[in-house]
C-alpha cells in the first residue's frame, strides 16, 4: 500500500516547495528523505480461514484480543491533551494508535472467520465489519479483560496498567507469531514490535516513579495495589482460548504466565517495589471479562465511544 | 564578535545566555526539564537533519521522546539528541559579517555542471 505524498507539481504550491526546489528529481519518490513508505501488515498474506479450526472459536478468540486492544486504546486516548506534558501526551497517543491498529485487524479477522458475530446494520449501510463490531455491540458482547476497562486514574495508574497489559500481550504475541493462521501470525509479528516499545515505555516510567519522589512512589504503589487484583485474569485461559490453542491457531495465556512473571519480577526488583498481596478480583458465577462480564465503567466508556456512530448507522466516514 | 555568548536554547536559533530576564528562582521554568534539540536521519541514507526540540529529564528520556514526537510519521531510522545549552550559536548581530561575504561568489557553486537525472540528494 503506498501512501499519498503531496503532489510537488501542483501549481497551487505547498509547504514542501522550498524543499523541492533543490531536487531535480521531482515526481520520483526517491527524493523524499522522510516518511513515504507505509506498509500493509497483511500484504501478500493468505487470508483464507484455516480449515482445521472451528471458525466460530477463531472469531471469538479474535474478538478477545481485538477488544483488549480497542478498550485499552480508548482509555489511553482519553489522556489526549491531559498528560503531564506534551511529550508524554504524544507518547500515550502513539501507544493508543498502535493498539487501535491491532484492534482493527483483529476485529476484521473475527468478522471474516464468522460473519455471525457482526451486529446487523440497516440495509445499505457502508459501515465496514470491524467498525460495526467496535461501535454497535453492547458491553455484554465485549470480550476484553477487565484490566483494560477500569477508568483512568493518575499517570502512575496508567503506567502500571500499561506495564501489566503490555507485558502479557507481548508474551502472547511472541507465541502467536507462529500461529497456523497466517493472518493472526502477521498481526502478531507487527504487534510484537509495537508492544515491545509499550512495555519498555511503561517499565522505564515504573522505575522512574518508584525511585523518584515520595509522592511519585506513593502514587505508584497505590496504583499497583488497585490494579493487581485484575492482573490474574490476563493469565487465565478461557475455554475458547484452550480450543484455539490446541488447534495451533491461538495461545493459551497460562502458557506464557511464567515468562511474564520473570519480566514483572525484574521490574519490581529493579524498582525496589514489593509484589502486592491482593487476591484476584472474582468473577460472577465464574464469569469474567472474557465471558462478557464487565464493570459498569465499560458501559459508560462505550456510550461515549459509540454515540456518534450509532446516531448515524448509514453514515460514511 | 559582540562579546556575548549565545546558545540555541529555545530551539529557534541564537538566544543570549546572559543579561536576559529569567524566571524567579524556584518557579516555573527552573523546575522544567531541560531543552533538547532533535536530529533525525531519514530512510534514504541522508545526514541527520534538525527537526525540532523537546523537553526531557535526561538523555535517555530525550531519545524516547524524540522517537515519539518526531518519528511517528515513519520519518526516521536514526535519532540524535543534544541538550540545547551545548549548542553554540552565531549571534543575529553578526549575521552580515558572518554570511554576507559569500553572497556574490557565484564561482563557489558547482552550478555550471549539469547533473544526471539519476543522481539523487544533490
Amino acid at each position: 500500500m503506498s501512501h499519498l505524498t503531496p503532489d510537488p507539481n501542483e501549481s497551487a504550491g505547498s509547504a514542501y516547495d522550498g524543499l523541492l526546489e533543490h531536487h531535480e528529481v521531482a515526481g520520483d519518490s526517491s527524493q523524499w528523505a522522510f516518511g513515504t513508505d507505509f506498509e500493509d501488515p497483511l500484504a501478500g498474506v493468505d487470508t483464507t480461514v484455516p480449515a482445521d479450526v472451528d471458525p466460530a472459536a477463531l472469531a471469538v478468540y479474535c474478538l478477545m484480543l481485538g477488544d483488549d486492544a480497542l478498550v485499552m486504546s480508548h482509555r489511553l486516548s482519553e489522556w489526549c491533551s491531559r498528560a503531564p506534558d506534551l511529550e508524554e501526551d504524544i507518547a500515550l497517543a502513539n501507544t493508543a494508535l498502535d493498539l487501535l491498529g491491532q484492534a482493527r485487524l483483529l476485529l476484521a479477522r473475527a468478522a471474516a472467520a464468522d460473519p455471525g458475530v457482526v451486529p446487523a446494520l440497516p440495509e445499505g449501510s457502508p459501515v465496514p465489519a470491524e467498525d460495526a463490531l467496535a461501535f454497535f455491540r453492547e458491553a455484554g458482547d465485549f470480550r476484553n479483560v477487565r484490566l483494560a476497562e477500569v477508568p483512568n486514574g493518575d499517570f502512575a495508574h496508567t503506567v502500571v496498567r500499561l506495564l501489566l497489559f503490555s507485558s502479557v500481550r507481548l508474551a502472547l504475541f511472541e507465541q502467536l507469531a507462529s500461529s497456523s493462521d497466517p493472518v493472526l501470525s502477521a498481526i502478531a509479528v507487527k504487534g510484537v514490535k509495537e508492544l515491545a516499545y509499550h512495555r519498555d515505555y511503561a517499565g522505564r516510567w515504573f522505575l522512574t516513579l518508584a525511585q523518584g519522589t515520595d509522592e511519585s512512589r506513593h502514587r505508584l504503589e497505590e496504583a499497583l495495589r488497585d490494579l493487581w487484583p485484575l492482573y490474574p485474569e490476563l493469565l487465565t485461559t478461557h475455554p475458547v482460548e484452550q480450543v484455539v490453542s490446541e488447534a495451533g491457531v491461538g495461545v493459551a495465556p497460562d502458557s506464557v504466565a511464567s515468562a511474564v512473571e520473570v519480566v514483572l519480577e525484574q521490574v519490581l526488583a529493579v524498582s525496589e517495589v514489593d509484589r502486592p498481596q491482593g487476591q484476584p478480583l472474582a468473577g460472577v458465577r465464574g464469569r469474567t471479562g472474557r465471558d462478557g462480564l464487565h464493570s459498569e465503567a465499560l458501559s459508560r466508556m462505550l456510550a461515549e465511544m459509540q454515540v456518534v456512530a450509532r446516531a448515524h448507522p448509514t453514515g460514511r466516514w | 564578535m559582540s562579546g556575548q555568548d549565545f546558545t540555541a536554547e529555545g530551539g529557534h536559533g541564537a538566544v543570549p545566555l546572559e543579561g536576559v530576564p529569567a524566571a524567579k528562582a524556584g518557579h516555573g521554568s527552573e523546575r522544567e526539564w531541560p531543552l533538547y534539540e532533535v536530529f533525525v536521519r531519514g530512510k534514504r541514507g541522508l545526514n541527520h537533519v534538525h527537526v525540532g526540540s523537546l523537553h526531557a529529564a535526561d538523555d535517555e528520556m530525550a531519545l524516547r521522546h524524540a522517537r515519539d514526537v518526531y518519528t511517528r510519521r515513519n520519518e526516521g531510522v536514526s535519532v540524535w539528541v543534544v541538550q540545547a545549552r551545548h549548542v553554540a550559536a552565531s549571534s543575529p548581530d553578526e549575521k552580515d559579517p558572518m554570511f554576507a561575504p559569500s553572497g556574490d561568489k557565484v564561482y563557489r557553486h558547482p552550478t555550471f555542471y549539469s547533473i544526471p537525472d539519476d543522481v539523487p540528494h544533490m
